[in-house]
């Protein structure tokens, strides 16, 4: 159960990144996956070749990809605004590809274990033991969320990221810095994709496929409502469950389908997902 | 016959009742001019009428038949057709495919015949172009022919936009603020167009419109709203001097 | 500079916009028909290259010019290339008829697809052809009586009439066939109401509607369309590849399609062959390079001595044959024509084709993209 709960947690982490880019800029990071890929290499290479002991190198990883979060968006995203969604779309699964192809020169391409400090602890609680790896997905998850949810409700900066997606040229007459509030947006998004992909490092090993579940994420966003950041949290809990009773229950193959189900139902019968809502055009 | 009647409609979006208890009559071969300030809802009306909105009260009767459930894409071919007022043409299609677009509502083959190329479906292409070159002729639209949408000039893009309403063969065009955007003498030439369109097509035009002395050149009857509600009804000259219509442009 | 004078409406009507034009396809014809001759060995792989033209040739009908993205059309290039096989080897159907049938199985299932569609835009639509393309492929792989599951099928030669095809001309010539036919069929298509209505659905839904396009009709049309013409190319595909498997049909196949439609340049059926071309070639011409590059770079460095040549050799050498390039290659090709060609290989032969014919009077502004800034599409 905890173990649905956690993994359910990671892909509302990277459903978050998702939302958050969406919020923003109205684009869908298909990249984001592999941009979680990268964090969790980047954190590795720090730990085990560097002997870099686990928290600084967690700092380290998030100030790196996020850093390089906001250099993608300065230096190719931005070049792409005014085009449909669809280049943009192709544009990040190509970069995608790049990251996985990058990632598999730099670091080789097998699977390698991030030694943490919750590695293989349990604790008892009552008669049941609790994996210290799982409590810390839940744990860092719900952390995370609030404070980004008091950052976009309560600061300037929130609230000016909201206005330039809806219509940019507007919030240019309104003084607001749209290319610094994107790269921001991405540097935010690429920071949690890491902090998801350093969680998940310990439950599911790395490698270079780590940001497939990129794809299961994106049913989490779905099913929360791509404009909403509560929902994407929601959505990933709802799945990470839907997967683990799937697996209980059904026959086998139906645990890596039952996402996608769920995603067909949910943009079958109410797309905008539980908390999202979606807009008509005035003509 | 009731050619175009309006029936008590209203719609609520959330709680805002943007058209409350609208209700007007249109007689055939007439030029009917809904007038009002900004957000007064007479675009909504016009979503109402060609069915993009669906009415939370009232009825739509058109030529005798209720159409206010009838589907949006089968409103074409009862023959009303209408220009959006945020031009929504097709803008990486040229001037032709666009009025080739009008004559949808008129498309007498099918899929099998159009995959295969039949003869038939050449002959009926070729008649299709024919009608689309008459509203080509009567617009002054040749030199546009073969340009893409997205390379035109505002003023003809409204023009274009009125030509593919045109195609359709109307009983009844809705125009949406056929003059916003337009110059003194683009303004001119579309009220000499708007009255031949009554005149010699013998369609009837149901018109939203701010400039008013274009509404005076051609209209027949005006409806004036405000707030989704009407505040007056009647000729061009007597809903402009009638008071409450002062008091809704002008305040107290 | 030529101008096209334009004496008839049937001349616009026509299927090549004057003679002039109708020569030049002429002379490809018969160079293709020539072609065997020329390069006898590689027949088999040009015969994948017109099988990956029908397959772009689908996704330029739905993408191009109805406006849905479709991330999932390798999952119908399987379903045809099964049912195709199923049909013909297991079930003994004549060739023709199983292809004919794996095609209209294809088309319902892109119908199905197609239903949840109609109440989707734009990205939502994408997604939902991902997820689809996933679960097509888990049900390929357990699907165990149809498809033998993860060992495979063999898949015999094709035997049409009682003429077994089983020479590479043979086959060479049997998808010029269908490929020239399938472009046929869609350039009819395309002129038509039917096309119209397309690029209408494109362009602006609520308009389309106004001008009494049935909107549910024609997407679900297009979706019917695509998906039949990828049944048609999976029955030729598993001709030619010899052995099916569900892992050939991933996502990453349907990501090739759509860089191909792409990078061909969307909205022209050009496009869908000159995209097919280049992505059918391209793992060729990156095991080429492979060879070649460490070779070039070797050569180049030599002239600072023969050690500093056979230093670079290796090291690059060690860099290009590393696994796990190729997808890098695909995306950076895909991000570079996003970014710098947006047009498409399509765009750029227009853009080289008005240099000369408005030669000397052309200017590069002709085709610039006005700057824009971005509007949200939520509330499209």
């Amino acid at each position: 159960m905890l173990n649905g709960l956690a993994v359910g947690c990671i892909y509302g982490l990277v459903a978050l990144g998702f939302v958050l880019i969406y919020k923003a800029t109205e684009l869908v990071n298909f990249a984001q996956g592999d941009l979680m890929m990268l964090g969790a290499f980047v954190c590795y290479m720090f730990v085990v070749w560097y002997d870099i002991s686990y928290w600084a190198a967690f700092a380290l990883a998030i100030a790196i990809v996020s850093l390089f979060g906001a250099l993608l968006d300065a230096a190719i995203l931005r070049r792409v605004i005014g085009q449909p969604q669809f280049a943009v779309v192709m544009l990040t699964i190509g970069l995608g590809a790049m990251f996985r192809s990058f990632a598999s020169m730099a670091w080789g391409s097998e699977i390698y274990t991030l030694p943490t400090p919750f590695s293989a602890q349990q604790t008892m609680l009552g008669a049941v033991s609790v994996s210290h790896e799982y409590v810390s997905i839940i744990v860092g998850t719900v952390v995370l969320c609030g404070a980004l949810y008091a950052f976009f409700t309560h600061t300037k900066m929130g609230v000016a990221m909201q206005a330039a997606s809806q219509n940019q040229l507007a919030a240019y007459y309104m003084g607001i810095p749209v290319k610094l509030v994107f790269s921001l947006i991405w540097a935010i998004s690429a920071g949690v994709a890491t902090i998801a992909g350093v969680l998940l490092a310990p439950v599911s090993l790395i490698d270079v496929n780590l940001g497939f579940i990129g794809l299961k994420a994106f049913a989490a966003a779905v099913l929360g409502g791509f404009g909403s950041i509560p929902g994407a949290l929601a959505g990933g809990l709802t799945i990470g469950l839907i997967e683990l009773f799937a697996g209980a229950y059904l026959p086998q193959g139906f645990k890596d389908v039952a996402a996608y189900v769920v995603l067909l139902l949910v943009l079958a019968v109410r797309p905008q997902g539980m908390f999202g809502a979606i807009g008509r055009k005035k003509v | 016959m009731t050619f175009f009647k309006a029936d008590g409609l209203a719609i609520n979006f959330g709680g805002i009742k943007a058209v409350d208890g609208v209700s007007f009559e249109v007689e055939p071969g007439q030029v009917f001019t809904i007038i009002g300030p900004n957000g007064a809802g007479k675009t909504t009306i016009f979503n109402l009428v060609s069915r993009i909105y669906e009415p939370t009260e009232g009825k739509l009767i058109f030529r005798d038949e209720d159409i206010t459930r009838v589907p949006p894409h089968e409103i074409a071919a009862r023959g009303i057709a209408r220009t959006f007022q945020n031009i929504e043409l097709f803008e990486h299609a040229t001037v032709l495919q666009n009025l080739l677009l009008g004559r949808h509502a008129h498309k007498k083959s099918n899929v099998i015949e159009e995959l295969l190329f039949l003869p038939r479906v050449r002959k009926m292409e070729l008649e299709h172009r024919e009608a689309a070159e008459k509203v080509i002729d009567f617009l002054d639209l040749q030199p546009y022919r073969d340009s893409l949408i997205v390379n035109l000039p505002y003023g003809v893009r409204k023009v274009v936009e009125m030509a593919r309403a045109l195609c359709t063969e109307p009983k009844l065009l809705l125009l949406d603020e056929p003059s916003s955007g337009l110059n003194v003498e683009e303004t001119q030439d579309m009220a000499f167009w708007i009255k031949d369109i009554c005149n010699l097509l013998g369609i009837t035009v149901l018109m939203v419109e701010h400039d008013m002395s274009l509404v005076s050149a051609v209209s027949d009857r005006v409806l004036a709203l405000n707030y989704g509600r009407p505040l007056a009804m009647g000729t061009a000259r007597e809903v402009q001097e009638h008071p409450d219509v002062i008091k809704a442009y002008l305040g107290e | 500079m030529r101008f096209i004078f334009k004496t008839s409406y049937a001349q616009d009507l026509r299927l090549f916009r004057d003679d002039f034009q109708r020569n030049w396809y002429l002379l490809l014809l018969v160079g293709l028909l020539a072609l065997p001759s020329v390069v006898p060995d590689y027949l088999i792989d040009i015969s994948l290259v017109f099988i990956y033209g029908l397959c772009g040739l689908s996704l330029m009908v739905l993408a191009g010019y109805t406006g849905l993205v479709s991330l999932g059309h390798a999952a119908f290039l399987g379903i045809g290339a099964y049912a195709h096989v199923f049909l013909y080897q297991d079930l003994g159907l004549p060739w023709l008829l199983a292809m004919v049938l794996a095609a209209a199985i294809t088309a319902g299932v892109g119908i199905v697809v197609g239903l949840p569609a109609l109440r989707m835009t734009g990205i939502y639509l994408t997604i939902a052809t991902l997820a689809f393309a996933l679960i097509i492929q888990e049900v390929l792989t357990h699907w165990e009586f149809v498809t033998n599951g993860l060992k495979g099928k063999a898949v015999n030669k094709p035997d049409i009439f009682g003429l077994t095809i089983d020479s590479d001309l043979g086959f060479y010539f049997l998808c010029l066939i269908f490929l020239a036919g399938g472009l046929w069929l869609t350039r009819n298509l395309l002129r038509m109401p039917t096309g119209r209505a397309w690029v209408a659905i494109r362009d602006s839904e609520i308009a389309a509607q106004s001008m009494g396009v049935n909107l549910a009709l024609y997407k679900t049309m297009a979706f019917a369309y695509s998906a039949a013409l990828m049944g048609i190319a999976g029955a030729l595909f598993a001709h030619q590849i010899r052995f099916l498997a569900p892992d050939i049909f991933t996502v990453l196949l349907s990501i090739q399609f759509l860089l191909m439609v792409v990078v061909g340049g969307l909205g022209s059926l050009h496009g869908a062959i000159f995209g097919a071309i280049f992505v059918a070639m391209l793992p060729v011409m990156i095991s080429e390079a492979r060879d070649a590059v460490p070779l070039w770079f070797g050569a180049a460095f030599s002239l600072f001595g023969k050690d500093a040549g056979d230093a670079v050799f290796l090291a690059v050498d060690r860099f290009v044959k590393q696994p796990g390039l190729e997808p890098g290659i695909f995306g950076l090709i895909l991000v570079l024509f996003i970014l710098f060609e947006p047009l498409g290989i399509y765009g750029r032969w227009m853009k080289i084709k008005t240099y000369f014919s408005l030669f000397p009077l052309y200017k590069r502004a002709t085709f610039k993209r006005q700057k824009s800034y971005m509007k949200s599409e939520r509330l499209r």
